[in-house]
């Protein structure tokens, strides 16, 4: 009975008309920050520090929070409705949701992610509330050996669902992973393939690689052809998701919620791989996977809610150990820290208000989410009315803008034009830039993980089947590999990356 | 941000005439070489607001991330030399940088107007939880015992943990295997979990940890115990001698800036040192600001040629072995 009475304690600190309303303004300046191409929420966040100063610190970290997981869903809009990810989570919504949106069904995208994020967003807060200290534990286990070993199971599971051009998928993995290679090696500090460029010592920034790939090359190619965008313009279709389109959204949002909040609460980012891990389990469980990137709502669905369900998890690292995920969380711990509450596992025991208060909020947040989005619809959906000569130029001063002030260098808008114009060369020469984005992501993290790993084993490459979560991971893979490989399912491969 | 600007900007274009010729009549950028919401990041934004109340004008905070601090400092040393652009250094940007960046486009002693120390936070020796020693001189026998076989993990090239960690080492005569992690958390994570053995790190990312019993803290590297954490002895009281540091923040401008206008910049930061709002925001966060002496622009160039001539010989020798 200690969640009950600790939940209560969190909504009475939630429900005060003061925090109500910053989580309120929280939720609202994410929303459209997220919705602007770019600006994300660090840079939104780190803004807004000063302003908090005068706040108590459970109300700064209520409207912080309510920043972070508005821009998530803010980030999705523009995905659906103009095909550029704000951030890496929102890669794969891009790939459905922007084909329904061609399509005409922006409404019903848009309203499938809406629900979809709001049902995760109930059941992480429960979880999170429930099981976030043992569960804390477990994620713990997880140590660079069995990290690296779950993104091979990860990139195994990709490329083997892959039909058709598996080939070309392989080669944008690869390409991804070569990308996330360069800049400063870990450990000697020697700069690796930066051509002297000082920006590049930290290596490539996913922003200007996904906007220019995503954003700046589709752009490219809509003006190409004048025909295609007029599709879209003319037709808005409802606004709202039909009953058939909602239940067959039930048991991918179930699966992606599961799914991305599970991951959520792995060091290290885990969240990311929520959404590609969503999508590449819809399409292998769907009856016809054919549909898969040219519009099919359970690509929409299943992967919203793992992105919003691991946005959500990812606190359990933060809030019951005090070790931030990722760079949202990192932001976080600076909040509290100006706050005088130094992050750690002792913040349950010594602010229960700030921690069960936040975790309230978070349920606020979320139904506020879906109160302040869903008659937003019909004016997103407005939008794509725009005509497209004035639209892609609003496009692409929201993306600079975004870009330059996520480091405030020119340099990385030089960048964005630069992957903007290799994206375009790639969609001429029918390669999908999703692969390489997951290569991208995953190569980063996976180069530490082997490295951290086999200086830890003192180069025993046995660690990684000798320790058992690891070793689990990896049979995992393996087997998915054979059975790939096997002659009669080899023909029912199903394609991930097929947009 | 670009709302604050414009809005400092419009404050400044209509109190312009009452004060052209006296600096400030603009807002000031403070550029902060690394991301937001980092133990530097929250110093600058700290103290930038009660020098914004002292000059009469907004210091802004702009954060220009990358090469361990080098990026944004090597801005900054290349703005105009007129009292708008002061950048937020540190230990790593102006004492270790020399001797890990060969191609380091400034000299920490050289290309700069020092302003002042702006506050320290201390470095704590910790090890995993059920590690076997139990104070320092247990440490100091396991880790000089375990030789290559001791995990000694650091936050990244250039990082204070890095830095900090080979110092220590090389003080104790120790060689372990080193664990690069990309930040604190990570290398915090897999020493909570017992994968590896120690670290040295800054007391703001310790604390919560050390009180709750998922690391163990050997000493502390300040002259005087922190109030934060009375109980952990200092270094020299648990028998090192020489291991004093502490990552330093300080206020620096580009070189050339006018003599009138540091004398100003220095005024603004000590009497935001002695803000009281400040000042308790500093010591919740261990972090122990300077007093007398230690304040100011020739205390800060001391400081930062001391620093340079203490890190080059140790961090080269550390660097020419790994590769």
């Amino acid at each position: 009975m200690d969640l009950i009475s600790n939940l209560s304690l969190g909504f009475g600190v939630a429900f005060t008309v003061q925090n109500i309303f910053l989580c309120f303004i929280g939720c609202m300046i994410g929303t459209l920050v997220g919705v602007l191409p770019g600006v994300g929420p660090v840079a939104t966040i780190a803004m807004l520090l000063p302003i908090t100063f005068g706040l108590d610190p459970t109300g700064a970290l209520i409207m912080l929070a309510g920043i972070y997981y508005g821009a998530q869903y803010g980030g999705s809009t523009t995905a659906i409705l103009v095909n550029i990810p704000g951030e890496a989570t929102a890669v794969v919504t891009t790939l459905d949701g922007h084909q329904m949106a061609k399509q005409g069904r922006a409404g019903a995208a848009l309203g499938v992610a809406a629900l979809g994020s709001f049902f995760a967003g109930c059941v992480a807060t429960i979880f999170i509330a429930a099981m976030g200290a043992p569960l804390t534990k477990l994620a713990q286990l997880f140590g660079p050996a069995e990290y690296f070993s779950l993104m091979v199971m990860g990139l195994v599971f990709s490329t083997v669902l892959a039909r058709g051009s598996i080939f070309k998928a392989l080669l944008m993995v690869f390409l991804g992973l070569l990308l996330a290679t360069v800049g400063t090696d870990l450990e000697t500090g020697q700069e690796r393939m930066t051509l002297g460029i000082q920006q590049l010592s930290d290596g490539v920034d996913f922003a200007p690689l996904a906007m220019g790939i995503f954003g700046f090359a589709e752009i490219i190619r809509n003006l190409e052809n004048p025909e295609a965008r007029d599709v879209v313009r003319g037709k808005i279709g409802k606004l709202m998701p039909s009953w058939a389109e909602i239940k067959q959204s039930v048991p991918p949002v179930l699966r992606g919620t599961f799914i991305g909040g599970l991951l959520g609460i792995l060091p290290g980012n885990g969240a990311v791989l929520g959404p590609f891990a969503s999508y590449t389990m819809e399409k292998k469980l769907a009856k016809d996977p054919s549909r898969f990137g040219k519009g099919a709502i359970e690509g929409v669905a299943g992967p919203e809610a793992a992105n919003n369900a691991g946005a959500q998890t990812a606190f359990i690292p933060l809030l019951t150990l005090g070790i931030p995920p990722n760079a949202v969380m990192a932001l976080m711990v600076g909040a509290m820290t100006i706050h005088g509450i130094i992050p750690g596992p002792q913040v349950m025991t010594k602010n229960p208000d700030l921690f069960w208060g936040m975790i309230a909020s978070m349920w606020i947040g979320n139904a506020m989410l879906v109160i302040i989005n869903l008659p937003l619809v019909g004016m997103w959906v407005k939008l794509l009315k725009v005509p497209y000569r004035l639209m892609f130029p609003a496009i692409m001063i929201f993306c600079c803008i975004g870009i330059y002030s996520i480091n405030n260098s020119v340099q990385d808008v030089y960048f964005t034009a630069f992957f903007a114009l290799l994206g375009y060369i790639l969609i001429k020469l029918g390669f999908e830039p999703a692969p390489m984005l997951l290569g991208f992501v995953l190569g980063k993290l996976m180069e530490e993980k082997l490295r951290q790993s086999l200086i830890l084993s003192r180069g025993s490459f046995m660690t990684f089947v000798e320790r058992p979560v690891s070793g689990v991971l990896l049979a995992v893979a393996v087997i998915m590999l054979v059975i790939a490989l096997l002659p009669s399912i080899n023909k029912k491969r199903d394609a991930v990356f097929q947009e | 941000m670009k709302k604050i600007a414009l809005a400092a900007a419009i404050a400044a274009i209509v109190a312009a005439p009452a004060f052209a010729q006296t600096y400030p009549n603009k807002a000031i950028t403070m550029i902060v070489p690394f991301a937001a919401g980092g133990p530097t990041d929250i110093v600058a934004r700290i103290v930038a607001e009660p020098m914004s109340r002292a000059l009469g004008q907004t210091v802004i905070i702009e954060n220009v991330a990358g090469a361990g601090g080098t990026t944004g400092i090597t801005r900054g040393a290349g703005a105009a030399a007129d009292g708008y652009t002061l950048m937020m250094g540190h230990m790593g940007t102006h004492g270790a940088a020399p001797a890990l960046y060969p191609n380091l486009k400034y000299d920490p002693a050289k290309d700069f107007a020092p302003i002042g120390v702006a506050a320290g936070t201390p470095i704590i020796i910790v090890g995993k939880k059920d590690h076997p020693a139990n104070n320092l001189k247990e440490f100091i026998e396991w880790a000089k015992k375990q030789g290559d076989k001791s995990n000694h993990a650091h936050a990244g090239i250039g990082s204070v943990s890095h830095s900090t960690g080979i110092l220590l080492n090389s003080i104790m005569g120790t060689k372990p295997t080193f664990i690069p992690y990309t930040g604190t958390g990570p290398a915090l994570n897999d020493m909570m979990s017992g994968q590896v053995d120690y670290m040295t790190d800054q007391i703001v990312n310790l604390v919560g940890q050390i009180n709750a019993g998922t690391v163990k803290a050997f000493a502390i590297a300040t002259a005087a115990r922190s109030p934060a954490l009375p109980n952990l002895p200092t270094t020299k009281e648990a028998g090192i001698d020489g291991y004093e540091v502490s990552a330093w923040n300080a206020v620096f401008a580009p070189k050339g800036t006018p003599a009138d206008v540091v004398k100003k910049l220095e005024a603004a930061l000590n009497s935001a040192l002695d803000d009281a709002g400040a000042k308790k925001r500093l010591d919740d966060l261990g972090a122990v600001s300077p007093v007398g002496n230690d304040r100011g622009s020739i205390a800060l160039q001391k400081l930062v040629e001391t620093e340079v001539a203490r890190w080059t010989p140790v961090l080269k020798a550390a660097m020419a072995a790994s590769k």
